[in-house]
């Protein structure tokens, strides 16, 4: 019965999601504004209802419920809760779902929330939200059931992948898509914004707290996927270039961009047709990616097996929202005023020169991810586009960036005298130099970008702080504070990618019980190997004791996994962190000697990476909060002003 | 409020006139620096690719157009059976590469994939040497049911017991 009232849920949130459409369309086109009044009520009752329909589906595999298709091909009863919970969007169809989820969640959001907007925009941004949602309902109730029943009835179920049953997918994939679908918020906005022709500062202050939220849910998500990535898999590497790591980190650049160029717009009322086109882009990336991904046309880890009917139906989709939100564009984009004009050393000169970059980085990105497709389409040829390539083309334009942006905060509105910033910087550009000078002298092998990223990271981690220079710190707005905590976070993960780049120690051995080996200042030694069990799996351990230069020792245990439901292994590696970096040990095979392969990095200030990651999301939270409480305060005075004056 | 956002910018006497002027100057030389990031980062884009792109290469492939010593190449087919042989260093592994007609010797150090046993397909990405054997960097062996590496797919030469393959390392 489960299965069916979830589907029914869903099918009646489908039904909302037509209705909340149709209510907008007639209201603009015959002029009946009562309408208006029903649409938050539906938004926010498709929001419960698809909802409910999600929690289901949950509950279905939370209760192993071997009736039901998805359960059995995803999940199996001996499997511990938390990978039960997760591995209902561990799939195809269960990902879809949480998708719609959050896009009626959004929805909801944006009909109880939303307070800033003009009606008319609101009603049509809500509208936009429900159009995009009545595609993907299509997609879930026609292409790809979640609750479609199992007959006959199986004894257990095939057990998620190994890999993915980790905590880390518990919190990933829903953190990134918040993400990705809360981006929808920012497109319906400018949808809304386009159709009514109301784009100017009140506007990109209504958007500008969504944009944050999904931009902090975005950077979380990315943050966790990399360090589970590099847990996980065991290749000591924290970021692939994997087309689906790129397909987060597209939505991410614009996503950026655009929360840059919405403060432009908020403050300035400048740069108003870019800010829409960024907005289309940045939720039209997260389809795009998501969808090629899953779609099954890109190789990678990430790609659930899919047929050709769900490629084809998903593609379709994207050819109507992207296509028609372009179209929208080109329509409207003459009637859109001319925004005002600024200064070439200005602040908003400085966030364009943001935005060029950002957008430089998103389309190198996205050439290297989708040239693959478009070689194997005209010639057959299949080529596959790696590190190399993502590194040498965006790595020079993301060290220009982030030398921007140690400038940027440190410029006025309108306009600026040259010298005036010049003197402002001399502290930041002199310790960069200082540290590329130290760099220089005192290390050897470190790659040209590595050099650079490292003495910018020193300058830039001081240039963040400088906007609080003779200012009152308890005066200073909070959404200043997040501001600078995010670029100082920049500056923190710069460290932990060129120093885990440049330092990294490794060893590859084959070692008998009994031996050690030396690997920067730690001696690891392999005492023995071990068998255990788990709840559903067994694996070889190794106790391995790692006693730094200090003396002090501390035990380890790599394992190899063996899934006995799946027929599949699995390394888990060990890791020990220190306040200066980590120790990360995996284990191999055994040979004939009765030695076990082991392989050893020592990553010095590795963890800073994603430390920064933390940080640069926390700044995003700090600088939505301060935004709302003012929207807030704003709100209330000019009540008060109404009622008393 | 009101008064400041829309307030001229250049207050210094200029008529409205220079301002509309000022103005399509200003777009023009924006559009003018985006066209210039775009192509920047197009010739940086198509430079890189040239260079650092790999190509998929089956055995055949290899024997057939004869590929470059030092070029990045990504190498698939099915592990030869008997053909795997241990390092005496225990962490070096070389094995033979074939598609059915033709084989390719790889060598690689590190530690094997979960699943890379003999008989099984396998892609490497790496680099031809000098001798002409194979340096594998990365190996990406077959899995359980959910994952394919596409390129796999065309290769079908020791039968269909393995239908479903992954492409984790």
């Amino acid at each position: 019965m489960i299965a069916e009232a979830g589907l029914i849920a869903l099918w009646l949130a489908a039904a909302l999601a037509l209705l909340q459409l149709a209510l907008c369309v007639i209201g603009l086109t015959k002029g009946q504004d009562k309408l208006f009044a029903a649409i938050r009520p539906v938004a926010i009752a498709q929001g419960v209802l698809v909802t409910l329909s999600f929690l289901l589906l949950v509950l279905l595999f939370i209760r192993s419920d071997m009736s039901v298709n998805l359960v059995v091909a995803n999940s199996a009863s001996m499997k511990p809760l938390i990978y039960k919970i997760s591995g209902t969007w561990g799939n195809h169809e269960g990902s879809m779902l949480l998708w719609v989820a959050i896009m009626g969640i959004a929805g909801a959001a944006i009909g109880l929330f939303e307070r800033s907007l003009k009606q008319r925009t609101l009603v049509t941004t809500l509208a936009a939200q429900a159009f995009i949602s009545i595609g993907f309902y299509a997609f879930l109730l026609i292409a790809s059931n979640p609750f479609e029943r199992a007959f006959p009835v199986p004894e257990d179920g095939r057990g998620l992948n190994p890999l993915l049953q980790d905590v880390g997918l518990a919190l990933h994939p829903p953190t990134l898509y918040l993400g990705y679908v809360g981006l929808s918020i920012a497109f319906s906005f400018a949808v809304g914004a386009m159709i009514n022709r109301d784009v100017g500062p009140d506007f990109a202050k209504a958007m500008r707290p969504w944009v944050l939220g999904a931009w902090v849910f975005l950077t979380l998500g990315i943050t966790a996927g990399s360090y589970w990535a590099y847990y996980e898999l065991g290749w000591g590497g924290w970021w692939f270039w994997d087309p689906v790591e790129n397909a987060s980190l597209m939505p991410w650049l614009a996503a950026t961009a655009l929360l840059h160029s919405v403060t432009v717009l908020a403050t300035r009322d400048g740069l108003r047709a870019w800010t829409l086109m960024l907005a289309v882009v940045a939720f039209s990336m997260s389809m795009i990616g998501t969808f090629l991904v899953r779609s099954g046309v890109l190789t990678s880890v990430h790609a659930f097996a899919v047929d050709p009917e769900r490629g084809s139906f998903i593609l379709a989709l994207l050819a109507i929202y992207i296509g028609g939100a372009m179209a929208l564009f080109a329509l409207r984009v003459g009637t859109v005023k001319e925004g005002s004009q600024f200064e070439p050393v200005s602040r908003e000169a400085s966030l364009v020169a943001n935005n060029l970059l950002l957008s430089a980085i998103l389309g190198i990105v996205f050439i290297g991810t989708l040239y693959p497709l478009v070689v194997e389409g005209f010639t057959g040829e299949m080529i596959s586009v790696g590190a190399p390539y993502f590194n040498l083309a965006t790595g020079p334009i993301a060290l220009i960036l982030v030398a921007v942006m140690a400038i940027g905060p440190l410029l006025r509105w309108r306009r600026d005298k040259a010298m005036l910033v010049l003197n402002r910087v001399s502290i930041p550009v002199f310790l960069t130099a200082a540290t590329l000078f130290a760099l220089v002298l005192f290390t050897t092998s470190m790659s040209a970008l590595s050099l650079v990223g490292l003495a910018l990271a020193a300058g830039i981690a001081v240039a963040s702080f400088a906007p609080l220079w003779k200012r009152n710190l308890r005066r200073t707005p909070m959404h200043t504070y997040g501001m600078i905590i995010a670029h100082f976070g920049v500056a923190v993960a710069l460290v932990g990618m060129a120093s885990e780049s440049s330092f990294t120690e490794e060893k590859l051995v084959a070692a008998k019980p009994g031996d050690e080996l030396m690997v920067n200042d730690w001696k690891v030694k392999l005492h023995a190997i071990e068998p255990m069990a788990g709840p559903n799996w067994t694996a070889l351990e190794a106790r391995v004791t790692a006693q730094y230069a200090n003396g002090t020792t501390y035990e380890i245990a790599p394992q190899n996994r063996m899934f006995p439901s799946a027929q599949t292994q699995t390394s888990e590696a060990a890791l020990l962190t220190r306040w200066n970096g980590q120790l990360y040990v995996v284990l191999g095979d055994s040979d004939e000697q009765g030695r076990w392969q082991l392989r050893v990095w020592w990553k010095p200030f590795v963890t800073l990476i994603w430390f920064g990651g933390v940080l640069i999301a926390l700044g995003g939270l700090l600088a939505m909060i301060g935004r709302l409480r003012r929207a807030v305060r704003q709100r209330r005075q000019r009540a008060y002003a109404e009622e008393w004056l | 409020m009101g008064l400041f956002r829309y307030a001229p910018i250049g207050a210094k006497g200029r008529t409205v006139e220079q301002e509309k002027m000022k103005a399509k100057h200003q777009r023009l030389t924006l559009a003018i620096l985006a066209l210039v990031a775009l192509i920047g980062a197009s010739l940086l884009a198509a430079y890189a690719l040239q260079d650092q792109a790999s190509y998929f290469y089956t055995p055949s492939d290899i024997a057939e157009k004869q590929p470059k010593a030092g070029q990045a190449i990504r190498l698939g087919g099915m592990v030869e059976e008997g053909s795997i042989q241990r390092g005496a260093d225990g962490v070096t592994v070389e094995f033979v590469v074939h598609d059915g007609t033709a084989k390719q010797a790889v060598t690689y150090t590190g530690i094997t994939p979960d699943l890379f046993v003999e008989g099984s397909g396998v892609v490497a990405d790496g680099k031809l040497t000098d001798g002409g054997v194979f340096r594998a960097d990365t190996l990406l062996a077959k899995h359980d049911e959910n994952y394919v590496p596409r390129e796999l797919d065309g290769i079908d030469m020791t039968g269909a017991q393995n239908k479903t393959e992954t492409l984790v390392q």
